[in-house]
């Protein structure tokens, strides 16, 4: 409270320039025709003054000289009462919003823990945030400051222009900003209008919250601006052009735009070659401009855990009978390359134990023993093998569909609705069925070998179960590895754990009070994250009402999760168009990720674990390699966003599904064969995408009027994919 | 004071007004709001905002009176920038959704998110217009709503639940190749169909491209190889070749199309207008159409005329079509419809005049979609029109159509065109009807120009034409046509007054059904009520199904009453106990069943008198009375059952609806001809021969030639071959074709070409009638390349077709 006080106070010390202006924020548009509050506030001091020391006659001589006698005492009273409950509106607005920047920045504390955190994260209170733009220039200069130096960028050396334009826009908000919280909405305006159109295409959806930004009030509770603040804009600039451009400022002894530089944008300054046009675009377009580099320096331990040993039981009788001949074939080498590989430790990989794992249990091996015995019989896919796809349609939907999940072993299908429903499918012949009421069950014979069997219903076995307990739609649901449960996200802010045994809800976990966007469980079952409005993505564990870790950070939503393959790592993708990596163990973010233009919907690493692919409404997907922490690749082709990604299970294809209705797959091993991760680039992450997303694409299917949000590759390598048929 | 109001309503206000504005931003459709947006960001991003007017509005209806100006502005920015933050989260909201379309719930959460409780009584999942008015400089948006009356509700049978969510798979690819099936998508979209016959060198099917790199990839490993390959070729391959299911599909439909079952029609043209893949066909179609419209001219078969632009009219409905590669096939048929000097065999007595009207509509339709600043569609057109209505010599027939062609186009046409040559109208028209020798055919004709002209004219004038309608200024200003007109206007003038008390009952389109006044104007059309049914005698009763009905639920019986000869005038017995028991069966409230029986001309002509008895229409409350004409084609025979069998009997059923106003004029119920069927003694014969039997089929081939008037059949289509007709053809703007050298005619009198014709494809065997020399005779199905130019080496051989293209 004392804090929000000194911000007020702090306002109207700022505002003698602008008398007229004499409440605090809230009751500024209040401000009444200019000339009778100022002889007013002048009365208002005399006459507090006088009372102070107690001269009360005069006081009341006072008063009803000037007219004030309606309401002789109210009249300060009032005023103060007034002043102090629009303070205490503003604080309310302000406490919620302190509260979540002090989230955010004590996340980012943490997440910037091995990086120089002296961003600012040191003044949780919104206030003092906004209270850096309180210096004050002329603001008529303001224009002719940035043309100044668009005009100095422009005709700087190419090799330079290129690196140093990427100024522009960070500098523009924050100027645009200055001005508005100055209060010079008009001259805010024109300078938003006059330079607006200079700024790159890919940062219109912040320059359209922007534009809806005219008065200071608006400023407060306004997330994308606070974010903007917060986190300092990073920049990405060679030596030489840095040197330029300091030169330049300190020439025209151009303190403004210095001053902004200084206190608003980390420029994370490299030697070496200035980078191109293409090579900053690429890596630009985030709401905080560029990882910085010591971001991604971090080791991550991409690698896959080694395969508990399990032995294969050669020889199936059926299945011997069924194809006799190849089979022992078959099986011998396959067996032994699986031998190879599990007993050979991969240096990438973290220690087996670096995160406590649920131990196997018999299902889980029969599990896997199914799984290996599928794979045996997977297509090699390839440019010249493409997978067959199966398209589910959901029909009658009518525009409700929100989320799709296959199981592992496509068994079964889930689906969340926007009628807060969970539905489950069987696809396969079997039915779903239920375990039977506790009644009945008292009457089974527990010593029968066929116990398990006894307790299902078979009565009430049916293709298609529905779950009812959310509140909202239902954004985002995931089966865990051993298809005994089902997890599933919802606006309503809870995320809830479902027994397929059952088909009850046995937990609903609250921690997010914002609508969750997704959720997934780990590969290993136990643990699973989510994430949402409210910026933050939670690791939980199912038997853990709170969550373990939460990983904060994002500045905008994070609108998917997904479990890296060794189950260590986490990745979010957000509105924010950044993808962040996070490590399980200590909940550090260990990758930043930059290069989208529009918020990420899909998320998907590869199968070995070194790759990962993302896609966003801007309709690319783009690779990258975690190790490196690099951009290697750039898919361009589809023309809406991207709601699926898939890699096939042995990483040869990559399958994207979006809204524009069509199924896409690219070559993965080419995509990823191209580029070369010389040590130069690695040092300085400058990337070079090659442009060859047609030759990568190898085929393109399109749908009937139905967006595809979902794709999964079964063991064998056949691809199903999903969405609602959209009947307009 | 200022202050303390300020914070009243800002306090009261601001969440009434968020929640008002947001539900002014309920409805849109997500793109509109990103095109608002993109709009928004083209202009001035920052200063759009709410007037504050709408302030004073939102503020007054809360009760707070006279907010001030500046409150105004200062709310009306506060509540812009609120509402801004709320779409912005709402299309979060929606794209989490997974949809293109923001809905109201979209809404509803960010307000949630925001504390602010959700608006009520907004759920709609559908699209809510938005209205617009103005007047008095005030101008006003809202949103229509009905008011909803409960005993309605409850009267009316609950609607049917909705379907649940069900789960159904298909291969979306087979190895990488996507299978055809009906659960994807056509292969080529409209936009892609445009590509290809605009810009034939970039357009790449989409199948064509996987199908030619997965075969290339078979052949030539590398795949840059074949990329290489794909970009050496200069023309994509169009393929014409239609698979298996094509064939047979097209043919049922085109079969359908001209059958005699009416409802395998109604479902063919269905399918025609809505299915999605048809693009492969749609050479096949207009070639079918045009083809079809060029011989049946001939024949003056008026019936298959009818059906053919109703085919047309399907296909300009069917939305995924790219129908501008073809219009040089299809609108010179359409245009011959509405033009041409004879249509039907017996032009005093058939109705032509509706196919006429109906081409005319659609010619308008077509201009209307398809008119470009580079084809020029609509002004051709109205040259041709006017050109050839301007000719003295042109035929009343033609003179018809070319005046309902031109005020189909709309009122201003009528305005420039047509109302100042309503005097030099007038004078010919009184000539014919006042003058002393006239055929009948020309009195008829006149009097059909004349009721069009008044219909037509009547409208326009009513709005030019400022309110005292004296009828002797009429005259000086209209001529003969004046006094008649003057009535009309006032008419017109009368219904609009009625329209605009009943208003937006959009349901009450007051466009009078053509075709009502023609069957008033049926000459002789003495109608009389059933009891009183005198038919010539020797009256044979059959039905008219055939033995095996192909109707499951046929939508009127039908009974045919046949002469053999004419004069005598008893009446069957049968004839009338079967009307009066049928209409004692069909206990229609009103339905007066009115047969016409036609002046016999000719001796020996058969006369068919039809009574169609449709079922009342249950909802509809106005008695629908039902009147069959029908007619015959003059058959100088000497076995006149023998000749009234084989020889197509032209007939054609008009189910006036004589006090329902069609609401759709093109849709037009006005308007189903209906085939004869065989007759009983005529063997079941297969429908697709059945629509030819006026040429093709085995008996009629035979029979025609006895009953055709003239000596020799050559010497019959001689006259026709230039298909379009002679009032067209001083204006050779669609047809240049050259009348093809008689020699080079298939010898019609025999009939070798006509017992061979059961081809796979029924218009091939059309086809020789439109005498073109060898190569347009091959059957369809042959690998043949599409009609517009540049490839094919028939296209050379063919007659070039049309000049409109």
């Amino acid at each position: 409270m004392a804090a929000v006080q000194d911000g007020g106070s702090e306002l109207e010390g700022e505002k003698e320039p602008k008398p007229e202006l004499m409440n605090d924020g809230s009751t500024a548009p209040a401000a009444a025709p200019s000339s009778r509050p100022e002889d007013q506030q002048t009365l208002l001091a005399v006459l507090q003054f006088l009372k102070r020391n107690k001269l009360i006659e005069s006081v009341d001589a006072l008063r009803r000289e000037a007219g004030l006698a309606d309401e002789p005492e109210e009249a300060p009273g009032s005023e103060a009462a007034g002043g102090a409950g629009g303070a205490a509106a503003g604080s309310g607005e302000l406490g919620d919003a302190g509260a979540l920047l002090s989230r955010v920045s004590g996340g980012s504390q943490s997440a910037a823990a091995p990086a120089p955190a002296k961003g600012g994260d040191d003044q949780p209170d919104v206030s003092v945030v906004l209270s850096a733009y309180s210096q004050q220039g002329d603001p008529s200069l303001y224009q002719v400051y940035y043309s100044g130096l668009k005009k100095f960028i422009e005709s700087v050396l190419d090799c330079h222009r290129a690196e140093l334009s990427q100024l522009f826009y960070p500098l523009f908000v924050h100027m645009y900003l200055e001005l508005v919280y100055n209060n010079h909405e008009s001259e805010a305006k024109s300078f938003f209008e006059k330079f607006n159109g200079d700024q790159e295409c890919y940062y219109q959806d912040d320059l359209r919250v922007l534009s809806g930004l005219t008065k200071k009030e608006h400023m407060k509770g306004n997330e994308t601006l606070l974010d903007f603040r917060t986190s300092r804009f990073v920049l990405r600039i060679s030596r030489d052009s840095y040197q330029l451009l300091k030169r330049h400022l300190q020439e025209r002894q151009n303190n403004q735009i210095w001053n902004i530089i200084q206190e608003h944008l980390y420029i994370d300054i490299f030697d070496g070659m200035p980078r191109s046009k293409s090579q900053i675009d690429s890596m630009s377009g985030s709401l905080a401009g560029e990882a910085k580099r010591e971001d991604n320096k971090t080791k991550v331990y991409y690698g896959l855990l080694k395969e508990p040993e399990i032995e294969v039981p050669l020889d199936d009788e059926d299945e011997e009978a069924e194809n006799e001949e190849g089979k022992p074939k078959k099986k011998k080498p396959k067996k032994d390359s699986m031998g190879s590989k599990s007993k050979k430790q991969d240096p990438n990989a973290p220690q087996q134990n670096r995160i406590p794992l649920p131990e196997l249990k018999d299902s889980d091996k029969l599990d896997k023993i199914m799984y290996m015995k599928e794979a045996t019989k997977r297509i090699r896919l390839g440019p010249e093998s493409l997978p067959s796809i199966c398209f589910y349609t959901f029909l009658n939907a009518y525009q409700g569909l929100t989320a799709v999940d296959f199981t592992d072993d496509s068994s079964l299908l889930a689906g969340g609705f926007a009628d807060s429903t969970v539905r489950v499918w069987s696809v396969t012949p079997k039915k779903l069925r239920k375990v039977k009421s506790a009644a009945d069950l008292g009457m089974i014979d527990k010593e029968s070998d066929d116990v398990l069997e006894r307790i299902m219903d078979e009565k009430t076995a049916s293709e298609c179960k529905i779950l009812y307990g959310h509140s909202g739609p239902v954004y985002g649901v995931s089966f865990s590895p051993d298809r005994n449960y089902l997890l599933s996200s919802s606006e309503d802010g809870t995320i809830r754990l479902w027994s397929l045994q059952t088909f009850t809800c046995l937990v609903a976990y609250k921690g997010h009070n914002y609508p969750v966007w997704d959720t997934q469980f780990s590969p290993y079952g136990y643990y699973f994250v989510s994430g949402g409005h409210d910026r933050v993505a939670r690791l939980w564990a199912t038997d853990h009402y709170q969550p373990l870790r939460m990983f904060a950070g994002h500045l905008a939503d994070i609108t998917c999760t997904r479990f890296h393959p060794n189950s260590n790592y986490v990745a979010t993708g957000s509105a924010d168009r950044t993808i962040r990596l996070w490590d399980v163990l200590n909940g550090h973010c260990v990758r930043v990720l930059t290069g989208h233009k529009g918020p990420i919907h899909s998320l998907a690493f590869s199968p070995n674990g070194k790759y990962l692919a993302s896609g966003s409404t801007d309709g690319r997907v783009l690779l990258w390699d975690i190790g490196h922490g690099l951009m290697i690749g750039e898919l361009k082709g589809h023309t809406d966003t991207i709601y699926a990604l898939r890699f096939s299970r042995d990483g040869e294809i990559l399958a994207s599904g979006s809204m524009d209705n069509t199924v896409r797959l690219w070559d993965a091993i080419r995509a990823f064969d191209d580029v070369e991760t010389d040590d130069f680039t690695a040092a300085t992450g400058h990337v070079h995408l090659p442009d060859n997303s047609q030759e990568l694409l190898l085929g393109t299917y399109l749908s009937k009027s139905t967006p595809v949000i979902h794709l999964h590759f079964t063991r064998r390598n056949l691809l199903l994919s999903a969405g609602a048929y959209n009947s307009q | 004071k200022q202050l303390e109001k300020l914070k009243f309503t800002s306090c009261w206000n601001c969440p009434f007004h968020l929640k008002w504005c947001s539900s002014s931003i309920q409805s849109p459709r997500a793109p509109e709001l990103n095109c608002l947006m993109a709009e928004e960001r083209r202009q001035k991003q920052c200063s759009v905002v709410l007037p504050s007017e709408s302030m004073k509005a939102m503020a007054e209806s809360m009760g707070v009176g006279q907010l001030q100006e500046d409150s105004c502005v200062a709310l009306s920015e506060e509540v812009s920038y609120r509402i801004k933050e709320i779409a912005q989260d709402a299309l979060k909201f929606m794209h989490h959704g997974k949809r293109r379309k923001l809905t109201t719930s979209d809404i509803d959460y960010p307000l949630k998110l925001k504390n602010v409780e959700p608006l009520y009584g907004f759920q709609s999942q559908d699209f809510i217009p938005f209205r617009f008015a103005s007047g008095g400089g005030r101008e006003l948006h809202f949103y229509e709503e009905k008011e909803v009356d409960l005993s309605d509700i409850i009267s009316t049978p609950l609607p049917r639940v909705p379907l649940d969510v069900s789960l159904k798979a298909h291969w979306l690819s087979i190895d990488g190749v996507q299978p055809s099936i009906p659960e994807n998508p056509p292969p080529a979209t409209k936009e892609q169909q445009k590509a290809e016959s605009t810009e034939p060198l970039k357009a790449v099917k989409p199948g064509q491209e996987e199908d030619g790199s997965i075969q290339g990839k078979g052949q030539s490993g590398t795949s840059a190889e074949v990329k290489g390959k794909e970009k050496l070729r200069m023309k994509p391959r169009s393929t014409h070749e239609l698979s298996v299911e094509q064939q047979l599909y097209y043919k049922e439909i085109t079969e359908a199309c001209v059958g005699s079952c009416e409802a395998k029609r109604a479902e063919a043209l269905q399918s025609i207008a809505t299915d999605p893949g048809l693009y492969q066909m749609l050479p096949r179609f207009s070639t079918f159409i045009s083809e079809g419209v060029r011989v049946n001219v001939v024949q003056n078969n008026l019936a298959l005329l009818i059906y053919l632009m109703r085919m047309m009219k399907a296909l300009m409905d069917n939305p995924t079509l790219y129908l501008e590669k073809y219009l040089h096939e299809l609108l010179p048929a359409v245009v011959t419809c509405i033009v041409s000097k004879q249509l039907c065999l017996r032009p005093d007595v058939d109705n032509h005049w509706a196919l006429r009207d109906f081409a005319a509509r659609l010619m308008a339709q077509s201009c209307k979609t398809f008119s470009t600043t580079t084809n020029n569609i609509q002004s051709r057109i109205t040259k041709t029109f006017t050109k050839s209505w301007l000719d003295d010599r042109t035929q009343w027939t033609t003179r018809y159509g070319c005046i309902a062609g031109l005020s189909e186009l709309g009122p201003d046409v009528i305005k420039t065109l047509i109302i100042p040559r309503l005097t030099v109208e007038g004078v010919r028209i009184k000539a014919v009807m006042e003058g002393l020798v006239v055929s009948n055919i020309d009195k008829i004709g006149a009097d059909h120009v004349q009721s069009l002209l008044l219909k037509h004219c009547a409208s326009v004038i009513a709005k030019i034409r400022p309110a005292p309608d004296v009828v002797d200024q009429y005259r000086t200003d209209y001529g003969y046509l004046g006094p008649m007109l003057c009535s009309h206007v006032v008419k017109a003038r009368t219904q609009a007054a009625l329209q605009a008390q009943t208003v937006n009952r959009t349901t009450l389109t007051i466009t009078q059904v053509p075709t009502t006044l023609t069957i008033t104007q049926v000459p002789s059309g003495g109608s009389r009520t059933p009891s009183i049914i005198k038919v010539p005698s020797s009256l044979t009763l059959m039905s008219t199904r055939p033995a095996t009905p192909t109707q499951p639920s046929p939508p009127a019986t039908k009974y045919i009453v046949m002469a053999t000869s004419a004069g005598a005038a008893s009446t069957q017995q049968v004839t009338r106990q079967t009307l009066t028991s049928f209409l004692n069966r069909n206990t229609a409230p009103a339905g007066t069943y009115t047969v016409t029986t036609i002046p016999h001309r000719p001796p020996g002509l058969a006369k068919h008198a039809t009574v169609t008895a449709s079922p009342p229409p249950a909802p509809s409350p106005v008695p629908s009375s039902s009147l069959v004409l029908q007619s015959h084609s003059p058959a100088p025979s000497s076995s006149p059952l023998f000749s009234t069998v084989l020889q197509s009997p032209l007939q054609y059923r008009l189910t006036v609806p004589s006090s329902v106003p069609s609401s759709s004029p093109l849709t037009s119920s006005s308007f189903s001809p209906v085939l004869q069927p065989p007759l009983k003694s005529c063997p079941p014969v297969p429908s697709s021969i059945l629509v030819l039997r006026p040429l093709f089929s085995p008996l009629s081939s035979l029979a025609i030639q006895p009953c055709l008037p003239a000596p020799s059949s050559r010497a019959v289509l001689q006259p026709c071959l230039p298909v379009c007709p002679a009032a067209l053809s001083s204006s050779p703007v669609f047809h240049s074709r050259p009348p093809p050298p008689l020699q080079s005619c298939p010898p019609v009198p025999s009939s070798s070409p006509f017992l061979q014709p059961c081809l796979p494809v029924l218009s091939s065997s059309l086809v020789l009638q439109s005498c073109p020399p060898a190569p347009s005779s091959v059957p369809y199905l042959s690998p043949r390349p599409s009609v517009p130019v540049l490839q094919s080496p028939s296209s050379s051989s063919r007659p070039p077709v049309a000049s409109l293209m």
